[in-house]
């Protein structure tokens, strides 16, 4: 899997799925249109802002509250390349491998790294370089048949190689 | 090495002796649901699969609740999407408008969700029916597509904690109160990826929609399920509302949990979460201040079941909703709401002047029904005080029981029976 390397955009405990895409925007499902309400609730600038490539990185407990796929779809269609967080709540932890958005947990660079710095992801070693710092941090690998589904682009594809 | 109620509800559906905590297995599916917001994603998703259809069509649930009766074109044509899939493929139990309710209080009336079951859906409060000693969770549209092709998903076995309850509630305390009580003491992530089971001589003088609103709000506190041990009041629910045949699963004495926590019901008060998250908790004694509102909401897959319905009457019976108050009330089913009316507990409601309105989740998750102003601020009986949950950012929820919820539209600020 290619490295994601790219501006990061931090936030901060338990980041729900209801900033992530307000539901007055569930109406639809087009990834395009969501990605132009991601984050809006607690960072009216992101869309305007990020570039494809770029890097969420947040704390403790991301992705909480309702299952709305919406969200790691919003985040993808977005062009974020990787979310980097303390924690992530598990049916976004889910919903992020089964559509393929690249997401790994490090408790340090979660908590060091800041908005702004250009960071880089190796995903098969699992290492996390902060690029702006000059920091490395080790992230947590995925058990095996997790790495299966994300190798496939998602569990769709998956499913069908099965 | 022993196994919890939920590790040996998993192996049996994985056809294993054992399972234990961290291990990854595939599992049976009883039941997978979807409503008219996961449902058209997941149908997208299962058109790119190469399967002929659904794996039974008499176990998969369509609802739509969220934005129905259809709040706009976008939604219609969701709602449409879904029907046409259910038709399609035949499937049982797709509930239109008319027949539906609020899922997750829908589906255990429907007796399509026993003890023993293991359930997904596409929505987060798919955990609701652990108050039968079934396993359910949520899980997003993807997991609902594969669900749906094949009748299997994968899970990662949990952990658990333990709750063992005491005593009995107190009166104007309820199971929101405790399951609020709980996730002020844990967090929002204190349970994160485990089972809560709550269990002990305490449960006995929980009611079902107790242990509903109990195991619904699991998730609120990161957990993968919520859980009760299934007792007689447990299989006389059962027996009323269904004919599948339920397995009872109780955990050995040696399971292990990654921590306990006693309760005693007892000690319980009336409590509230202030904004912006489920974790900010305060009981009724503890808030000194006047916290003056704009808007009741009293439903929800949470709070809109019968005993909540009747414990709002209690309070709202021949008194008036305050002057600038808007209070909607929402029975979850139909059969909810024409027990209601059968009761007289919607005449009292609207003598109260409250408005009273066709099941949806609509106000909840800000889609319609009661959405919030710039500043304004809600007591609801629903699920999540988020950041611009219920409408504009700079609005306001404070999740409490039907109780609080209603002498709060009376009071005309944030109150309890007690204080009325």
């Amino acid at each position: 899997m290619e490295n994601a390397k790219g501006i990061v955009f931090k936030y901060g405990d338990n980041v729900d799925t209801d900033v992530i895409i307000p539901a007055r925007y569930l109406n639809s499902s087009d990834p395009a249109e969501l990605a132009t309400h991601c984050m809006e609730d607690i960072d009216k600038d992101f869309v305007k802002k990020v570039k494809k490539g770029d890097i969420m990185v947040a704390t403790k407990n991301f992705g909480c509250g309702s299952s709305r796929e919406h969200a790691p779809i919003a985040i993808k269609a977005s062009g974020i390349s990787c979310v980097i967080a303390d924690t992530f709540a598990r049916i976004f932890y889910r919903n992020a491998i089964n559509i393929g958005l690249p997401i790994i947990e490090c408790a340090d660079a979660a908590n060091e790294i800041e908005a702004g710095d250009e960071v880089e992801v190796d995903f098969d070693s699992g290492k996390i370089y902060d690029l702006t710092k000059g920091t490395e941090y080790q992230g947590q690998a995925f058990p095996p048949f997790m790495q299966k589904i994300i190798d496939a682009e998602g569990l769709v594809n998956y499913i069908n190689a099965k | 090495m022993g196994m919890t109620m939920t590790q040996k509800i998993l192996a049996a559906h994985a056809g294993l002796d054992k399972v234990e905590a961290g291990q990854l297995i595939e599992a049976d599916l009883d039941l997978v649901l979807g409503n008219d917001i996961t449902s058209p994603v997941a149908i997208k998703e299962m058109d790119k699969m190469k399967v002929d259809g659904v794996f039974d069509k008499d176990k998969i649930a369509l609802v739509p609740d969220h934005f129905v009766p259809n709040k706009d074109i976008k939604s219609a044509e969701h709602c449409k999407c879904v029907r046409e899939f259910a038709y399609r493929n035949q499937i049982t139990n797709y509930f239109e408008v008319g027949q539906m309710g609020i899922e997750h209080a829908l589906l255990p009336e429907k007796g399509l969700t026993v003890a023993g079951d293991v359930i997904i859906g596409a929505d987060s409060h798919t955990c609701t029916y652990g108050a039968l000693g079934a396993f359910s969770t949520g899980v997003g549209s993807t997991d609902m597509a594969a669900g749906m092709a094949t009748g299997k998903a994968w899970f990662k076995v949990p952990g658990a904690i333990k709750f063992q309850l005491t005593g009995s509630l107190p009166e104007w305390v309820s199971g929101k109160d405790l399951i609020l009580h709980i996730i002020g003491m844990i967090g929002v992530d204190g349970a994160l990826y485990k089972s809560m089971e709550f269990v002990g001589e305490g449960v006995k003088s929980l009611s079902m929609d107790d242990r509903f609103t109990i195991a619904n709000m699991a998730i609120e506190a990161g957990a993968k399920n919520g859980i009760f041990p299934v007792d007689e009041l447990a299989k006389a629910y059962m027996d009323e509302h269904s004919t599948k045949q339920y397995t009872v699963y109780e955990a050995d004495d040696d399971a292990v949990y990654d921590e306990v926590y006693t309760i005693d019901l007892n000690t319980l008060r009336p409590t509230i979460a202030f904004p912006h998250l489920p974790e900010n908790t305060k009981t009724i004694d503890e808030i000194t201040e006047d916290i003056k509102i704009d808007q009741v909401v009293i439903g929800s897959c949470t709070n809109g079941r019968i005993d909540d319905l009747r414990c709002a009457a209690k309070v709202l019976k021949d008194k008036k909703v305050a002057p600038g108050i808007r209070c909607i009330i929402i029975p979850a089913t139909q059969a909810i709401y024409l027990q209601a009316m059968e009761e007289g507990l919607l005449k009292t409601f609207i003598e109260a002047g409250a408005v009273v309105s066709t099941p949806t989740c609509g106000p909840c998750l800000g889609g319609y029904m009661g959405i919030l102003a710039a500043g304004e601020r809600c007591v609801a009986t629903t699920n999540r005080n988020f950041v611009g949950r219920m409408g504009h950012v700079d609005s306001e929820i404070y999740l409490a029981s039907p109780a609080v919820a209603a002498a709060s539209a009376v009071a005309g600020k944030i109150s309890c029976p007690c204080r009325l």
